[in-house]
């Protein structure tokens, strides 16, 4: 009995958390251009999608921000993690506290101090403020992630290779880079969806020259529902979907 | 200069730079502004004043603050009780069986916040699936119109999220030792005895963690109204927005992000002194 309950109440979860994305799903194949019954199936929708001048420039906007940006972010951070870990320097805790302030505090705080301190400096909001914005927000996610596995180290294999005479530099590129690869790989994913993802940040720090798939989904549907957006979602859904369950899987052969 | 030196202050030198020039100047910047006054004409005078704060704290702007807090406890209340015996639940089912469904939770956590949120903008429509279910189950006789009412955007929220409760929960309660369960049971503990005194004490961390990743977010996510709830905006987050895309107020925008930043700082302080606590019950079970 208490199995049954148990197991009634994981399933009333998963449907909340999944009926309405299957639903749009279902809806994005629907011939119906406004009505929700179902009318027979369609693929015009993702053709119409693909075929949306627009719309696909705002993706492919997306994915060189999201590229670049959780690239950059994962050699700061990796880069920033090891300096936590191995080298004492003034501010060093200031730093590291200011590396959990960011990964807390609230997307709109972050989103207008960067819109403040850009014109602040006299940047005009685009492509380059969104990219600054989208590094500075990923970069303690990579810290974080990074950080982890490098702290479960074992301290001698530095100090071998110091003793037999290896520079910093060699040391971090020989030794220490590939211990941490699972764990940088994992940092880039995360800020890769992470920047992907962004509303919030992103509304404040890009202007109308530069557009991303996030603010014009958001500002088409404050426009109303149209069957293009359901198509759009289902890809972006099926994104999210594979690369989720491909970075699962990858780490956990990874951990075994 | 050696290359290892050299290598040593790239390492230290660039991301620390990259998070002062990026992160503690703008907040300074939030900070200098919540202290300055409004300018019509430009954007700020140069003339400090502690106004911003006097307005944050006066009548009508607690009235929106007060409407925000309510929904973000609400929210926060809500998705913990959901979220607790789900997670619970989901600790003790069997290795293969988990693997499978951690990787199905996992999924709603990474899928973009706003394509939730227009998923629940079809199902509440007024000829929505909702309507149109609760129409032939007889539990309606005609639609109720959810969207654009302050049910919707609490629902949306929870919706939105009820992942970020879940994660840390689970986290937490797969680190619970069952050997001080069994413990207490053969002690004579009831099953009562054994929740309150032994696995919510050492949950705790999960519960603040979780809370801290709902709570927040829930005060500042705007587009949820402004999709889900019309025109009317409901949060903190909208009325910052709004400072600084209509009104164009900065200096009172700017106060109500410090409070924000400092009701986070409570939250994390919080957090930290219950984890060490949570430890050293630890500590105690070991002597």
């Amino acid at each position: 009995m208490k199995k049954v309950f148990q197991s009634a109440y994981l399933a009333f979860i998963f449907l909340f958390l999944y009926v309405p994305i299957i639903v749009l799903v279902i809806y994005s194949f629907n011939t119906s251009r406004f009505s929700t019954n179902w009318q027979g199936f369609t693929l015009d929708w993702y053709r119409m999608l693909f075929t949306d001048g627009p719309l696909m420039e705002a993706f492919a906007n997306s994915l060189i921000i999201a590229l670049s940006s959780s690239t950059i972010a994962t050699v700061l951070g990796t880069l920033g993690a090891f300096a936590f870990y191995r080298y004492r320097f003034l501010g060093r805790q200031v730093m590291y506290s200011f590396v959990y302030v960011l990964m807390m505090s609230p997307d709109i705080v972050m989103g207008i101090s960067l819109l403040m301190f850009f014109i602040t400096i006299g940047l005009s909001v685009g492509v380059t403020t969104l990219l600054l914005a989208h590094v500075t927000f990923c970069l303690p996610f990579v810290v974080v992630t990074v950080y982890a596995r490098i702290s479960g180290f074992d301290r001698h294999i530095i100090d071998v290779a110091k003793d037999l005479g290896a520079s910093e530099l060699q040391m971090f590129r020989h030794i220490v880079l590939p211990m941490l690869m699972p764990a940088i790989i994992a940092g880039w994913l995360l800020s890769f969806t992470l920047s992907l993802d962004d509303v919030i940040v992103s509304f404040f720090t890009t202007g109308p020259s530069f557009e991303i798939l996030p603010l014009k989904i958001y500002s088409m549907v404050r426009l109303g529902i149209k069957p293009e957006i359901n198509a759009l979602s289902a890809v972006m859904f099926l994104v999210s979907l594979v690369t989720v369950t491909a970075a699962h899987f990858f780490f956990a052969k990874e951990n075994k | 200069m050696t290359r290892g030196s050299r290598f040593r202050n790239f390492a230290i030198g660039s991301p620390m730079l990259w998070i002062a020039v990026f992160v503690v100047v703008p907040y300074l910047i939030v900070v200098l502004f919540s202290f300055l006054t409004r300018d019509p004409e430009g954007i700020v005078t140069w003339t400090l004043t502690l106004e911003n704060y006097r307005e944050i704290f006066s009548p009508v702007f607690l009235k929106v603050c007060g409407n925000s807090f309510i929904l973000a406890l609400g929210t926060t209340a809500l998705t913990l009780l959901l979220a607790y015996p789900f997670a619970y639940i989901l600790t003790r089912i069997d290795e293969n069986v988990r693997r499978f469904l951690l990787v199905l939770m996992i999924i709603p956590f990474w899928t973009s916040s706003l394509i939730r949120t227009y998923a629940l903008i079809i199902l509440f429509k007024a000829n929505g699936l909702l309507n149109t279910f609760l129409l032939a189950t007889g539990l309606i006789s005609e639609p109720i119109s959810i969207l654009y009412t302050e049910t919707a955007v609490f629902i949306g929220l929870v919706y939105t999220l009820l992942p970020f409760m879940i994660l840390p929960l689970y986290a937490s309660l797969l680190k619970l030792d069952r050997r001080l369960m069994e413990a207490a049971r053969d002690l004579g503990a009831t099953s009562r005895h054994v929740f309150f005194h032994i696995v919510l004490p050492l949950t705790l961390p999960g519960i603040i963690a979780g809370s801290t990743m709902v709570f927040l977010p829930a005060l500042g996510l705007f587009y949820i109204p402004d999709l889900l709830g019309g025109a009317r905006s409901m949060l903190i987050g909208n009325f910052i927005k709004n400072q600084f895309l209509t009104t164009s107020n900065w200096p009172l925008g700017s106060a109500a992000s410090v409070v924000l930043t400092l009701l986070m700082f409570l939250l994390l302080v919080w957090f930290f002194i219950s984890t060490r606590r949570a430890h050293s019950g630890d500590m105690e079970t070991v002597k």
